[in-house]
């Protein structure tokens, strides 16, 4: 292995290696604009000279193209050094005297006014932009045009590109942020929403679904990724120091036996864009209770800060309200959409308004709209009065509309929040500057794909439905299935959890008690009377009968049967039977309904 | 005997997963409807035995109502697939006996709809009426 010496410190390098990755591996720092260790070396910005003093051939060399040859003897931060540095940065300066990156270099190498007339460029020529295009997305949609002071990056013929993919590596690299992608392609760049942050941040096509995730393992979105849709890129797999990206993964199906199925779905929070009155999606500051939860979490877009919503970028927050309103029952007790009670709202606006006060400010107008107050479990009326006590407003009235379309001055670049209120009969006219709808809890959207499958009924409101409602509130009509939590109802945190358990310690019971009690209907075969024609063998959908071929009839296996009849209405000899169900049994209810019943 | 006063009387085979937890809905949601229905209780519409049907004709019911779950929602996999099969045959030899298509109804209704479990009473109390009563009945009172 090459042994150099930079700055008098002896560094063992690998073969191949530069000398840019010697002095980081010696941790010497040299600047660079222009290397990314996903791009083949450039040697472009110039910034990263070094001096040869020996063991090659001598003068300022760029390090991060100059290779790590046995005996070699540089120097990183003498003089002569300094000054090229200097004066690559006072031209950088000249160039680009906008750009955060240059202003900070130059600095620390004391370049202060430079001697060139100034432009105002952002771009800084470094060219990683179009070497990411052509070696890791194998495009080479754009390149460098022109000379001398006139060149800049861009397509050829200045036309936007018919092969660019708007994949958005250029932008991703770019150090200055100066990627104007309109002049490149006229499909601009999809941002990757995060499904966890609901709205308020964007994802990578790599990532880790949220903070807490367990496995805490990154995942590729399939539809996203360059390399999988297009074989090119695979920058992470090259950076990954474990070697853990796989990009052969397959989805699958794994087969588990088991003897029970809990059944914990949960919910889909409404959509209220359909509901234009609100003015969702149309007015950047209207939030759902989702999105302001993922606000004031401390993981979430803004560290936890309550801010507002940049109307020109749905991603960007800027400043804390200085008045929010917060619209009680949104979808819920509201005969157009669901007319059950979500039950959680109340509670969660009340904490939205407690940290509002705590986290912007006493001085924050907190304006709540509701129909009814139902604070019904342990704490929560307390909970309410304390809130209240905290100077929140509650409005008894649904708010109809909010609105930006101001009426009088104090309305101008507000939201309008215009309902009733119900005690005082009179109609308000609220402006604030944040809105946030409470939106209702749904059945999820494939919930009857998946009652279908554990043969599960769904009730009017599309839930799940419980065997009973009073005795059996865990368990479905099918054995061994149950349910618990927000796919059987609205439910808040203790009652899912509470649910949860229960459903728990059933199918524990019938993993404790070691056998399962069967129904008695179920099928049997008069053996004396089956004449073996095995139509019903056919019919069982449970494969529970079979053809004894000794005596040349059909048999009911009982642990299988789960007594459908479907075998007894049929069975043309009248063999087959559930019992409870005989013919004289049904008969006889037949006769004894229509006797008692004659009108 | 006078149309204005006859009440027909129906013979219903609800499936115990569905109909059956619809009607018991119904009453314990205090719905109103026809007192005229009798309920059987059966595992599943699939398990209706047509000699059941013509059993409850030939003792004089009026008509005859089953209710099963909706298609892709039988308890059983495919049961009530089944009995809309027969119930269909059913259907063609009821002519025969003398006794209109229309005595005898298959509706799928589902455990949550309580509702429309009342309202098929409802509305099949109200088309026996108009047909009056069945030929067999009519024999039986005269």
């Amino acid at each position: 292995m090459p042994t150099i010496t930079i700055d008098n410190k002896t560094v063992v390098v690998e073969e191949g290696k530069t000398v840019l990755d010697a002095a980081r591996q010696a941790k010497i720092e040299i600047p660079t604009l222009c290397h990314n260790d996903s791009l083949e070396p450039y040697g472009g910005c110039r910034l990263c000279v070094v001096e040869v003093m020996d063991g090659g051939p001598r003068g300022l060399k760029t390090s991060c193209t100059l290779k790590a040859s046995d005996g070699l003897v540089v120097e990183t931060r003498n003089d002569r050094v300094m000054r090229s540095r200097r004066i690559t940065l006072e031209l950088l300066l000249a160039r680009c005297p906008e750009v955060p990156i240059i202003r900070t270099l130059a600095r620390e190498h004391g370049v202060k006014d430079p001697r060139f007339s100034a432009d105002d460029e952002r771009c800084i020529l470094c060219g990683q932009c179009i070497r990411v295009c052509k070696e890791r997305m194998g495009v080479a949609a754009i390149g460098i045009y022109n000379r001398g002071v006139k060149k800049y990056v861009g397509t050829p013929y200045d036309e936007v590109s018919d092969v660019c993919r708007s994949c958005g590596a250029c932008a991703q690299v770019c150090p200055t942020g100066c990627i104007d992608f309109d002049k490149f392609s006229d499909k601009p760049p999809v941002p990757l929403v995060s499904e966890w942050n609901v709205g308020t941040r964007k994802r990578k096509a790599i990532s880790i679904a949220f903070e807490q995730a367990v496995p805490k393992t990154p995942v590729i979105d399939k539809d996203a990724c360059v390399h999988l849709n297009a074989g090119t890129c695979g920058i992470c797999a090259d950076r990954c120091i474990a070697n853990a990206i796989d990009f052969d993964q397959q989805d699958e199906t794994v087969t588990l036996d088991v003897g029970s199925i809990i059944v914990a779905t949960g919910f889909d929070p409404m959509d209220p864009e359909p509901m234009t009155q609100y003015g969702y999606g149309r007015y950047p500051n209207v939030f759902t209770n989702l999105e302001f939860e993922r606000l004031s979490n401390a993981t979430g877009p803004t560290s936890g800060a309550l801010l507002m919503r940049d109307p020109n970028d749905r991603f960007k927050f800027t400043e804390p309200p200085g008045s929010v309103a917060i619209l009680h029952c949104i979808g819920s007790r509201d005969v157009n959409y669901h007319e059950y009670c979500s039950r959680t709202c109340c509670m969660y606006a009340l904490k939205f308004a407690h940290l509002l006060k705590d986290k912007v400010g006493h001085e924050v107008q907190i304006y709540n709209f509701y129909i009814d107050m139902r604070c019904f479990g342990k704490g929560y009326e307390e909970f309410f009065s304390r809130v209240q006590s905290e100077g929140v407003r509650m409005i008894r009235g649904k708010a109809t509309r909010v609105t930006d379309q101001a009426e009088a001055d104090e309305e101008e670049g507000k939201l309008v929040v215009v309902a009733e209120d119900t005690l005082l009969r009179q109609l308000l006219r609220v402006p604030v500057d944040m809105v946030i709808l409470c939106t209702a809890m749904e059945p999820r959207k494939d919930a009857i794909d998946v009652a279908r499958t554990f043969g599960m009924s769904i009730g009017s409101d599309g839930f799940f439905l419980e065997e009973h409602p009073k005795l059996e509130p865990v368990s479905t009509a099918t054995a061994g299935v149950f349910v618990a939590g927000a796919c059987q109802g609205p439910k808040d945190i203790p009652d899912s959890v509470a649910q949860a358990k229960g459903a728990a310690s059933m199918a524990q019971a019938l993993t404790s008690l070691g056998e399962v009690e069967a129904a008695p209907m179920i099928s049997d075969i008069d053996s004396d009377i089956c004449i073996g024609c095995q139509v019903c063998i056919g019919l069982c959908p449970y494969s529970a009968i079979e053809f004894d071929d000794r005596r040349r009839i059909s048999v009911v296996n009982g642990a299988v049967c789960k007594g459908c009849g479907s075998c007894a209405a049929y069975c043309p000899s009248g063999a087959a039977k559930i019992s409870h169900f005989t013919d004289r049994q049904v008969f006889a209810e037949i006769e004894g309904l229509l006797e008692a019943g004659s009108m | 005997m006078n149309s204005e006063e006859f009440e027909p009387t129906i013979i219903a085979f609800l499936c115990n997963w569905c109909t059956f937890t619809a009607a018991d809905l119904a009453g314990t949601s205090r719905l109103v409807y026809p007192a005229n229905v009798r309920i059987i209780r059966m595992m599943c519409s699939g398990m209706v035995d047509p000699k059941y049907v013509l059993k409850s004709f030939l003792e004089g019911a009026d008509g005859v109502l089953i209710g099963g779950c909706w298609p892709g929602d039988c308890h059983y996999i495919n049961g009530n697939l089944k009995a809309r099969r027969r119930i269909a045959l059913v259907h063609e030899i009821l002519e025969r006996f003398g006794i209109e298509k229309d005595r005898l109804w298959l509706r799928w209704v589902a455990a949550s709809e309580g509702n429309m479990f009342a309202a098929t009473v409802k509305e099949m109390t109200d088309k026996l009426k108009e047909l009056g009563p069945s030929v067999i009945r009519a024999q039986q009172v005269a």
